[in-house]
């Protein structure tokens, strides 16, 4: 059989891609199901959510009352960088117009339009920051929390652009340096180059503990719960009060609720 | 055919010589941004994207020059067209490798760009402009070099070039309505949420593209023996003059939706371009420049006798290339996110290093295309004498 150099190569190319890709079929073939078994402490719901009870905040925590952030900051490791450009935040205090643009009337009792508001990710059941990641280092899970992976992330800010409520903040220089409170080792710190948002404290319920902020607050202003359990706290707290939710109208199902 | 880029005249290499001082000029900014992170730029928690997704934005319009060329030659048999189809595909090629560029640069994690392949997530449209950019590179790059050689060695390009000539005209639709429905399809950016963004994108395309490509055709007559031909520019210019004025006219449909309806989210972003928004007002000198641009481009195309004198319709595609470089290169994205989700007005403003990050990328994709011009020009020329 005549067979030039040309043929050999493309013979040979074909061989080598052969055997190749029998590593990866027993690869696949080999792969199984990681095997763990969950703690059995660890808290479980349908869909987590979380009642924000303003008027107890504002009328039984003393002013200026920022315990909330910081347990929340400590516990995560949120770096405290300075600038309002590079701002990391996880939990932070907004005014009423701030939180509920074009909700406001401009009539408001002066103690809605002066009081702080607490904002934070809102886990919102269609969530357009998870649909936009271009690799899925944000998604949601089936009790409802929007989680980050901050070793996927590739930085491309595209769910900064989805999100609606501002909740995502970006990590534009290492922020190790920047971690002003004692460093909880129990929690990863960030890398350069990659967003962050509160995670509704999935390592807390993980081992049956509430999230950070709902234990900090005093005044049990901040209420967590199953929002499909109707013996919840939080379906409790819903059911006896009016509450709103931020941008309704955008379709996101936010999972965060206001009492006023 | 690649020697050809190898030799040329002096004016050649001192033109490579100079973009690639640019590109090393760049590559050192890239480098501090590497080490030190995007805090180098004027990006901000609330502006989150900047300059560098603007540049990417404008630049896949310009790759629209291609489908310009292609589409009336190949098509509808207009002839003119055929000498110049190169020159609209190289330009493509180097549009589209900027804009490649410009996402690589804007990434927090450059190093795991690979994960947007190993974990494909088709409900982003971030995948699929992935998809269709990659393409329409790796489509332009095949037609145009395997039609070029065909020339060049006096033959027909091979069979299997037809329906990937065919396929690149779609594709270039999708390249636009790709990267609009990045932005057009998202909650609470009132801005960009309009039906209407793809049908804009499109117009800018095929007006911005057209436009550099006049420009460069008249510079490739000028330096070389290659002459593109008059009817071509006059072609050029008529689908320029059309694509021109649809595309002011939507810019104008935003206008009425916003403020006729009189609904705050939907007027905020226009009225912190063109007059300020609680006393902010760092867009709106750029802005006006570019209703100025765009007001003497359209002045100076409508009628036909002006726009087929050389120098004018020169000025006219200056007029065009820029107004729409502002618009789509510079306003919209940075307004698009002005004001923030809590109604607050937070400015941004390029840093110096993140400007010549974008200048560096803008003269590596001027060193692909003098490049490949040249290749081209010499095959043209060769053939030619």
């Amino acid at each position: 059989m005549e067979t030039g150099r040309r043929n050999f190569l493309k013979i040979g190319g074909i061989c080598a891609l052969g055997l190749g890709s029998l590593r990866v079929v027993n690869a696949f073939g080999k792969t199984e199901t990681p095997k763990f078994t969950a703690n059995l402490q660890a808290l479980t719901a349908k869909r987590w959510a979380m009642a924000i009870d303003m008027k107890k905040c504002w009328e039984k925590g003393p002013p200026g009352c920022t315990d909330c952030v910081l347990a929340c900051h400590s516990t995560h490791n949120v770096p405290d960088i300075g600038t309002q450009k590079e701002e990391i935040k996880w939990i932070w205090e907004e005014k009423y117009e701030n939180v509920f643009p074009g909700q406001e009337s401009g009539m408001e009792p002066e103690a809605i339009r002066e009081k702080p508001f607490m904002v934070l990710c809102n886990h919102c059941k269609h969530a357009p920051c998870t649909r936009v990641c271009p690799t899925q280092a944000t998604f949601k899970r089936a009790d409802g929390i929007t989680m980050m992976d901050f070793h996927r992330c590739i930085g491309c800010r595209y769910c900064m652009a989805g999100c609606p409520f501002g909740a995502r903040s970006f990590n534009f220089r290492d922020p190790r340096p920047y971690i002003k409170t004692e460093l909880n080792p129990a929690f990863p710190t960030r890398d350069r180059g990659v967003v962050e948002k509160c995670n509704f404290c999935e390592e807390r319920l993980a081992a049956g503990k509430m999230p950070a902020c709902v234990e900090a607050c005093k005044c049990k202003a901040l209420c967590f719960g199953d929002l499909e359990d109707p013996n919840s706290e939080v379906r409790k707290a819903l059911g006896s009060q009016f509450s709103i939710r931020r941008r309704p109208e955008l379709g996101t199902e936010p999972g965060v609720y206001y009492i006023i | 055919m690649l020697e050809r880029a190898l030799t040329g005249s002096t004016r050649y290499k001192k033109l490579l010589g100079v973009l690639l001082v640019f590109m090393g000029l760049g590559f050192a900014a890239y480098l501090t941004q590497w080490n030190r992170g995007l805090t180098i730029t004027g990006m901000s928690r609330d502006v989150s994207w900047g300059i560098y997704i603007a540049q990417f934005t404008f630049l896949v319009g310009v790759a629209a020059s291609a489908v310009m060329v292609v589409l009336p030659y190949y098509l509808h048999d207009v002839k003119a067209f055929g000498k110049i189809t190169i020159l609209g595909e190289f330009l493509a090629i180097a549009s589209v490798t900027m804009c490649l560029l410009f996402i690589f640069v804007d990434l927090g994690k450059p190093m795991r760009i690979l994960n947007v392949l190993l974990y494909p997530t088709l409900n982003s449209v971030l995948f699929w402009d992935m998809i269709v950019l990659n393409g329409y590179l790796l489509l332009n790059l095949l037609i145009g070099w395997n039609v070029l050689e065909a020339e060049r060695k006096g033959t027909l390009y091979p069979n299997w070039v037809k329906p990937l000539i065919y396929i690149s005209i779609p594709w270039a639709v999708s390249i636009h309505t790709v990267t609009a429905f990045l932005y057009a399809g998202l909650p609470g950016r009132e801005y960009w949420l309009t039906a209407i963004m793809a049908a804009r994108f499109l117009a800018s395309a095929f007006c911005s593209g057209p436009a550099l490509l006049i420009m460069l055709s008249y510079l490739v007559k000028k330096y070389s023996r290659f002459d593109p031909g008059k009817e071509a520019i006059d072609k050029l210019a008529t689908i320029m003059t059309y694509a021109m004025l649809i595309s002011v006219f939507f810019v104008g449909l935003e206008f009425f939706t916003a403020f006729y309806s009189n609904i705050p989210g939907h007027m905020d972003a226009l009225k912190y371009m063109f007059v300020g928004l609680e006393g902010h007002h760092k867009l709106v000198p750029v802005m006006w420049l570019f209703a100025i641009l765009a007001v003497a481009g359209v002045a100076l195309l409508l009628h036909p006798d002006v726009r087929k004198n050389e120098k004018m319709l020169l000025a006219a595609a200056a007029c065009v290339f820029f107004s729409m470089y502002i618009e789509k290169g510079v306003g919209l994205i940075v307004a698009g996110f002005i004001p923030n989700p809590f109604n607050q007005v937070r400015e941004y403003v390029p840093s110096i290093p993140e400007m010549m990050i974008a200048l560096g990328i803008w003269a590596t994709g001027f060193f692909v295309l003098t490049v490949l011009y040249k290749i081209a020009v010499s095959v043209k020329e060769e053939v030619g004498a």
